[in-house]
């Protein structure tokens, strides 16, 4: 599914701003695959997750998907394989559109947009359906403008028009992050949900350890642009959090000097 | 006398109104402020107005205008899309271009229309008065531009140029390519631009060189005045709202002449409308604060705020 060998990026490289955020990474995703992604800021988690979307180019590596290498295909391109959901609620959904609007750019997601109507009778009746599923009440909203949603609804929103059309690969950015405890476990349930009904190959970067350990079949921690762990489900099962926290402390030889990482 | 002044206001409305159309593609739909209209709408004149004295058909010079400045528009795309120079820049850099391009085409600074065809003659030859003939003209251009970009807006496409405006990075991962977006929306706001500045300049009789010079600071005004007027819910209501902020414009701007205020004084003023609108909710936040802690606190942060 998607195989990533020895992926280098480099932000500002020269200058004083030079930051390695990538060192390296090899990663491979086994169709049906749910990966759980974690380590502290500025490990390279989000620059993970955009090279693979193609918002940077990578600086050495190779990035395949389905055996086919897309270093060089843009963004908008690789848009046809992958479905995202980024941290901010904000950003994956247009504000000043509606509902209906939104998701009807999402069912275009990787098909040739022409001088059609931009939402159709019939896919309207399609929404109100995939929307009853996510338990909002948003499918008598259909003309409601995205911008009135809640930061949870707008997010729950997002992930249904990422998998609208079913992604060969789901990124989701930390994607609860932003939302109020009691939201976020709602939308962290909404996830596992669409990926095991759709069977969705996906990678999930979360601060979050418990939830790291809770979902997905793999987790793997990242320090330094670097993969520095890797669990796999049986070992996964078995593990804590103060089991992971050692882990990271054995194999890095830090203590987790990281609030965020510890709080969550 | 109080009817020809407000039929020429009305005429000036409308014909103006497809620039602000224009303005309102890139400002609020794109929410690109693109400055290529300064220079567009005098390219649309020049254009007309050239080929008009060279005795080409007042129909098709109009349409050469028109796509005229779709090219002007491709250009600021490009610059800005392909070479990253920042949407201000690139709009700025077209302009004063297209200074340079309009006295080229129009060979001097200014080409009078006196006594030659132009569309408006071409409606009163098809039984238009005269007097209606400009009113008949604006009308008909407002309405179907209106008409043709609320269809284009709730297509496909259109909606990918909306989500572009809104959230690029959202319509990216959707699979839509911005830049190319971008253009698109530059060059039919321009052309846009251009239809006006070429039907203006037929009603006016002449083209001329500065005729473009605070072109977006006026389709701004327009845009603001009709969006806060006549509100922005929907695409339809919008279009309709920019086109009577238009007019509406043109009213302001009819009973501050009656009032005395200087024709050279006028730019200042639409200057001055539009620092208002655009400054409206800063100074509202402000006399909102003011006036909360003049209620609940003691004088002293009374007169901090005044």
């Amino acid at each position: 599914m998607l195989r990533m060998k020895n992926v280098h990026k480099t932000f500002h490289p020269g200058s004083v701003n030079e930051k390695c955020a990538l060192a390296g990474v090899d990663l491979t995703l086994k169709p049906g695959e749910f990966i759980t992604v974690i380590g502290g800021n500025g490990a390279g988690k989000s620059t993970l997750l955009n090279i693979i979307a193609g918002v940077y180019p990578v600086d050495r590596g190779t990035i395949a998907l389905d055996g086919v290498i897309i270093n060089e295909s843009r963004e908008h391109v690789r848009a046809k394989y992958i479905g995202r959901v980024f941290q901010d609620p904000m950003m994956g959904t247009a504000a000043s559109m509606t509902i209906e609007e939104n998701l009807a750019l999402a069912l275009r997601r990787g098909r040739r947009r022409g001088l059609r109507w931009g939402v159709t009778k019939k896919e309207r009746d399609y929404f109100r359906g995939q929307l009853a599923q996510l338990e909002l009440g948003l499918e008598n909203r259909l003309k409601s403008k995205v911008g009135l949603l809640s930061g949870g609804q707008r997010q729950a929103l997002t992930l249904l028009m990422a998998t609208l059309v079913r992604p060969k690969l789901l990124l989701l950015d930390e994607h609860a992050a932003a939302l109020d405890p009691k939201t976020a476990v709602k939308v962290m349930e909404l996830t596992d949900r669409i990926i095991r009904t759709q069977g969705l190959t996906a990678l999930m970067v979360t601060h979050n350890m418990r939830d790291a350990l809770k979902y997905g079949n793999r987790t793997v921690m990242m320090q330094d642009g670097k993969i520095i762990l890797n669990l796999p489900e049986e070992k996964k099962k078995k593990t804590s959090v103060d089991d992971l926290l050692k882990m990271f402390e054995e194999v890095t030889g830090n203590t987790v000097n990281n609030d965020r990482m510890l709080l969550a | 006398m109080y009817f020809t002044i407000f039929l020429g206001t009305m005429e000036q409305g409308l014909l103006w109104a497809l620039m602000v159309l224009g303005v309102y593609i890139t400002f609020r739909v794109l929410n690109y402020a693109d400055l290529t209209v300064d220079g567009s709408f005098a390219l649309g004149g020049a254009v007309a107005a050239r080929l008009i004295l060279g005795e080409i058909d007042p129909w098709a010079a109009t349409l050469v205008a028109f796509f005229a400045g779709g090219i002007a528009g491709l250009i600021t795309g490009i610059l800005h899309t392909q070479f990253k120079i920042a949407p201000l820049l690139s709009g700025i850099l077209s302009m004063i271009a297209l200074y340079s391009v309009n006295l080229r085409i129009m060979g001097k600074a200014n080409i009078s229309l006196l006594r030659l065809d132009t569309v408006i003659t071409g409606v009163t030859r098809l039984g238009v008065e005269e007097k209606w003939a400009a009113l008949v003209i604006g009308i008909g251009a407002a309405v179907l531009a209106v008409i043709l970009l609320w269809l284009f807006l709730n297509t496909e496409i259109g909606f990918a140029l909306r989500a572009t405006g809104d959230n690029g990075q959202m319509i990216r991962s959707l699979g839509v390519n911005t830049n190319a977006m971008k253009i698109l929306g530059l060059s039919m706001s321009n052309a846009l631009v251009a239809l006006s500045g070429a039907l203006v300049a037929q009603y006016q009789s002449f083209a001329d060189i500065g005729m473009g010079i605070g072109t977006i600071v006026i389709g701004l005004a327009s845009v603001i005045i009709g969006e806060v007027i006549f509100g922005a819910n929907s695409i339809m209501r919008t279009l309709a709202a920019v086109v009577l902020g238009s007019l509406v414009y043109r009213i302001v701007i009819a009973f501050v002449l009656q009032l005395g205020l200087e024709p050279t004084d006028l730019r200042l003023f639409t200057a001055l409308i539009v620092t208002v609108a655009l400054a409206s909710p800063v100074l509202k936040a402000k006399v909102q604060r003011c006036f909360f802690l003049g209620r609940s606190e003691t004088g002293a942060e009374n007169e901090k705020c005044a």
